[in-house]
């Protein structure tokens, strides 16, 4: 029998906001411990909760993002379970209104090669909804110590549809979501800091077959590479399974991405009943179009919308477009480029290329960059118009790194012109023509490539100011 | 509800993380036993078609702009600990 | 001098010391005197930090030296029941699981108080959690009816009901999450104000059940009420639920807001059960209000009368069993010494730190919210409570008020209820639909058994008329004497 593989995602994801979800404590990573703490995230006696209106702001964003329906009415609800990182034993949470429903997420599949595109297909939502973080727990060998500082942190449930059939698409999907997080602000979605965490649903059936085998939750993978392996290693695992004629049994998986194996937690002999009810102590939200419309225009342009976009009016090879999308700031530097009339390919080819070097080289972000748009551009017109070569202009772009100064000023303080007096070159050609007799000779003969050494000679004699169009031309009339 | 209301007592006190003494669990069953009969009458109202009040006054979007202020210091966190250690709070091993 | 000063009215106090007749110091030193002569008997006070008070008593005097006093109440002792938190003080809710727990932070109407230039004085005794109406409940002692101290204060704000009818201290505040406030009042002969839901600021208060539970103050006068509830009131930005509301100047609509006023009667809460002298004295009242001009009718709470109970027994066990989860010994309060593992921690911290009547609400609140059991239980109540404000919103159209018994029985014997909860339970009937619905509710001396022991009037307004409900209750105590009566300690 065959077999194929139904996977389901939940991905919790903190929101990048300046205090918690619902006091006004600042939220952080790598303070320490128990310094990010008040009456509320304690649950002291007597602290009542109050929401973030930036939380709400970024789910619903995060919400339209996705594509999302966005509920006209929300509300809170407790979870109710007892565990020493939940200060309250409950969680603030939402139950059977959460903000968002439905959405998708738009994922791209390997291709056939590394410059081809490939086959792109989206993943529904089922929901997604608010709640909040807790604290975190440190196991020793006796006993387990308790830092507060995450608890309440604002949290996004994502509920993915069991509708992936591969671990490399549980890594699209959350590639792609990352992505869509990131450019919308709503996350920095690093997973080390946790502030992204993902767990898998995993079953398998019989080709063809309509219900869902028995699933397997699939905890602690935290990085994406770990999802992608966790759940193959889970889906070869079940198979193995039912090849051996055995039935799978429901449980949690903890997998160890650094062994890459997987072992069951102690499953838990009863069913939860977590007691949801509407907490009192806050109110319900209504979501009206005009808050709807203003978290709409702030949304940006989604990246595969834009490298589709950035192939089509750009003429941009997919490549290179792999490049500048996922980074937003690098995408909107060469879009900026190219609005100041810079040739789209050659922008890209300097920002996707010689930029990121210059910037990792120097352990610089974009954003600290001496160089802006407008350098590039001129320095792409600079060699378009023929005024350096590309030799040239490969130091000018260093220079220009360097020191921020615009690029025609680099090329005339340096005197790096190209050369177009022809005077000039027919005496570096002539030179380089009596220098190289046997090329010559071979070139006569009727080798091309002969021409070469005699042209290299020339840009070595000029400096790189020599223009190679001119001085092709010219040897050519010369030893002719 | 039933007309004999099925309290099960060891259930709903792991739910509640509360450790029973035989003769409490004896008493309260008694006594809640009672008192859930006596709410058996709300049975009685016709709620057709009534909105559930979750709140004293329907009041929406209630809520505070992102703005951190200062939290506790970690003495006055901490101060009420049981066991601490480290500037965190201590407990007995934590098995999954 | 303490003789003198230990039954008057903040109000009077609060004048004395505007004209220098009186100095906070002397005033916070008479109650500390009062405390000690009578408190072995009365057992108000989980406890009381004498030096913060006369510090901060002296701080008063010298602002008021300074010309900066900061209104009437500054330098007025305020008692607080051990549920509202002050930074640096004992917060117990008279339960051992609290019982050595320090608050590091004032409860919003704490810092009001403070704002106000009024001393914060003693933790006051209570029902543990605010469970229970007798104060018999208190993991620590119950406290003594001041009018006879065989008998019980009423609950669950017994400790600042007493103190006040004691004399110990002039104001008091409480919680009142099904009559809590104004039940003690009865039973003790003095003021109690429930407010609006929403109202006063919840925040600080340990909670016992968030959708009911308000603050309000306990008092010597309708007046006296007026002023503290003037200082506590407002909207709080750290209470999601507390309303926004301008709160007006409620001692000067006392003599502003005149009748004659439309009181409606609920002939329900004249009902079986009724004690006759209860009965009798409320009737009294009633006709006080038609001879003074009121048009009294007849009206009718029938489902608030006969679901209310339920209703609310269901709904605040429900939110309490959630609320209580908190106590779990692991940042806070009692820890087992038996713990050996996480589970072991909570249950049996649980078991020891908990109190019967707390353990028998958790187990009712989880029982009603459990699966299989939200929708009978949690959902319909909370339906049938819809359909209780309902009534009273249809009611209140047409009555600026509704007046009752507060208490359908003077103060009963320690112990006499204490082994049976739904008879306990029971003697909530008047007051609890008032949380149910939201609404303001007052209770005022309307005279005493033959027995001596003080009878209750309540008296229930229109959501956020706390101005109106007050001048209704102050033109019926400014006919009587009842509030000049004192018991013998
Ligand atoms: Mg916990
Ligand atoms: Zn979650």
């Amino acid at each position: 029998m065959k077999f194929e593989a139904v996977i389901g995602l939940e991905v919790h994801v903190q929101l990048a906001t300046a205090s918690k979800m619902f006091t006004r404590v600042a939220a952080g990573y790598g303070e320490p411990a128990n310094t990010l703490t008040d009456p509320v995230v304690l649950a002291l006696p007597g602290a009542l909760p109050v929401l973030n209106k930036a939380a709400l702001d970024q789910i619903i964003k995060a919400g339209l993002i996705l594509g999302c329906s966005i509920a006209p009415v929300c509300k809170w609800d407790r979870k109710n379970y007892f565990y020493p990182d939940s200060p309250k034993n409950y969680q603030l949470s939402q139950y059977d209104q959460p903000i968002c429903l439905g959405g998708a997420v738009e994922i791209e599949l390997p291709g056939p090669a590394r410059n081809v595109m490939g086959e792109h297909k989206k993943i529904p939502l089922t929901r997604i909804h608010l709640e909040e973080d807790v604290g975190k727990l440190t196991h020793g060998a006796q006993d387990t110590l308790v830092d507060y500082n995450r608890a309440g942190t604002p949290l996004m449930e994502i509920v993915s549809e069991p509708a992936l059939a591969s671990a490399d698409e549980a890594y699209a999907f959350l590639t792609s979501l990352r992505l869509a997080l990131v450019h919308g602000g709503i996350s920095d979605c690093d997973m080390e800091k946790g502030q992204m965490r993902c767990d898998a649903n995993i079953s398998i059936r019989p080709v063809g077959a309509t219900r869902l085998g028995t699933k397997v939750e699939l905890k602690n993978l935290n990085s994406i590479s770990f999802v992608r392996d966790g759940i193959a290693h889970e889906i070869r695992r079940q198979l193995a399974v039912a090849a051996a004629g055995g039935t799978i049994t429901q449980e949690t998986r903890d997998y160890d991405g650094q062994t890459g194996t997987s072992q069951s937690l102690r499953s838990k002999e009863m069913a939860h009943d977590y007691r949801y009810f509407p907490d009192p102590d806050l109110m319900p939200v209504r979501v009206d179009e005009a808050w709807l419309a203003a978290l709409r225009a702030t949304i940006p342009e989604h990246h595969f919308d834009r490298q589709r976009r950035f192939m089509a009016d750009y003429q941009l090879p997919y490549t290179i477009t792999s490049v500048l999308v996922p980074d937003r700031g690098l995408a909107d530097y060469f879009e900026a480029a190219a609005r100041l009339g810079a040739a789209p390919q050659a922008a890209a080819n300097w920002i996707a290329n010689d930029l990121r070097r210059e910037l990792a080289a120097a352990k610089l972000p974009l954003a600290a960059s001496k160089l802006h748009p407008a350098h590039i551009a001129g320095l792409v017109s600079l060699v378009e118009s023929g005024v350096i070569s590309s030799s040239i202009a490969k130091e000018v772009f260093v220079a220009m790194f360097q020191s921020g100064e615009p690029p025609a000023a680099i090329v005339d303080r340096l005197g790096l012109r190209q050369s177009t007096d022809t005077g000039e070159l027919e005496k570096w050609v002539s030179a380089a023509i009596a220098a190289n007799p046997k090329a010559v000779a071979e070139f006569k003969a009727g080798n091309e490539k002969a021409l070469n050494p005699i042209k290299g000679a020339v840009m070595k004699a000029s400096a790189g100011k020599a223009n190679p169009q001119r001085v092709d031309e010219l040897a050519r009339k010369l030893i002719g | 509800m039933s007309t004999q209301p099925d309290l099960n007592l060891d259930y709903v006190a792991n739910l509640a993380r509360l450790a029973l003494t035989e003769e409490e669990k004896r008493e309260f069953a008694r006594q809640l036993g009672d008192i859930l009969h006596y709410v058996e009458k709300l049975r009685q109202v016709d709620v057709t078609g009534v909105e559930p009040m979750a709140h004293a006054s329907p009041v929406f979007n209630v809520w505070a702009a992102d703005v951190a202020g200062p939290g506790l210091s970690v003495e006055a966190a901490l101060r009420n600990a049981p066991a601490r250690r480290d500037d965190t709070i201590v407990v007995p091993k934590v098995v999954e | 001098m303490a003789d003198e000063i230990i039954h008057q009215p903040a109000a009077r106090l609060a004048a004395l010391l505007a004209a220098g007749k009186l100095s906070s110091l002397e005033l916070v030193q008479a109650c500390l005197a009062r405390k000690r002569a009578v408190d072995d008997r009365v057992q108000a006070f989980n406890s009381c930090d004498e030096a913060a008070a006369l510090a901060a008593a002296q701080a008063s005097d010298a602002r008021r030296a300074a010309g900066q006093a900061r209104g009437p109440l500054d330098g007025i002792p305020v008692g607080l029941k051990d549920a509202i938190a002050v930074e640096g003080q004992p917060l117990t809710c008279s339960s051992r699981m609290l019982a050595n727990f320090v608050s590091p932070y004032d409860a919003t109407v704490t810092q009001k108080l403070k704002a106000a230039g009024a001393i914060p004085l003693g933790r006051l005794n209570m029902d543990e959690f605010a469970m229970g109406s007798s104060t018999e409940n208190s993991a620590f002692r119950p406290t003594a009816n001041p009018w006879d101290l065989t008998r019980v204060p009423g609950g669950s704000s017994g400790g600042s009901a007493a103190a006040v009818a004691a004399g110990e201290l002039p104001l008091t505040l409480g919680s009142d999450t099904g009559g809590s406030i104004r039940q003690p009042a009865a039973l003790c002969g003095i003021v109690g104000l429930k407010p609006t839901y929403g109202l006063v600021s919840r925040y600080g208060l340990a909670a016992y059940a968030s959708s009911l539970d308000q603050i309000g103050p306990l008092a010597r006068t309708v007046e006296d009420a007026a002023l503290l509830l003037g200082v506590i009131a407002g909207h709080d930005p750290r209470d999601s639920t507390s309303f926004q509301a301008e709160v007006p100047d409620y001692r000067a609509g006392l003599a502003a807001r005149k009748g004659p006023w439309r009181l409606g009667v609920p002939k329900e809460f004249f009902g079986a059960g009724l004690d006759p002298e209860v009965s009798a004295a409320a009737k009294r009242a009633l006709e006080f209000y038609r001879q003074h001009g009121c048009e009294i009718r007849e009206v009718s709470l029938p489902l608030a009368a006969e679901y209310a109970i339920a209703t609310y027994y269901l709904i605040a066990t429900a939110e309490a069993s959630s609320n209580l989860a908190r106590y779990d010994g692991i940042r806070y309060g009692h820890r087992s010494a038996a713990a050996k593992d996480a589970i072991d921690i909570y249950t049996r911290s649980r078991a020891e730190g908990f109190g019967s009547e707390v353990k028998r609400r958790i187990i009712l609140g989880t029982h009603v919210l459990s699966s299989g059991y939200y929708d009978a239980y949690y959902l319909r109540a909370q339906k049938v409570r819809t359909l209780i404000r309902n009534e009273f919103a249809a009611v209140l159209r047409d009555c600026d008020a509704l007046l009752s018994p507060t208490s359908p029985v003077p103060a009963f014997k320690l112990g006499e209820k204490s082994a049976d909860p739904l008879a306990m339970y029971l003697t909530d009937i008047y007051t609890i639909s008032v949380n149910l619905a939201g609404l303001p509710g007052i209770s005022i001396p309307c005279g005493f058994t033959g027995g001596g022991l003080p009878i209750g009037l309540q008296l229930i307004g229109r959501p956020f008329d706390e101005a109106g409900l007050l001048a209704i209750a102050h033109a019926y105590e400014q006919a009587h004497e009842w509030s000049q009566r004192h018991p013998a300690l």
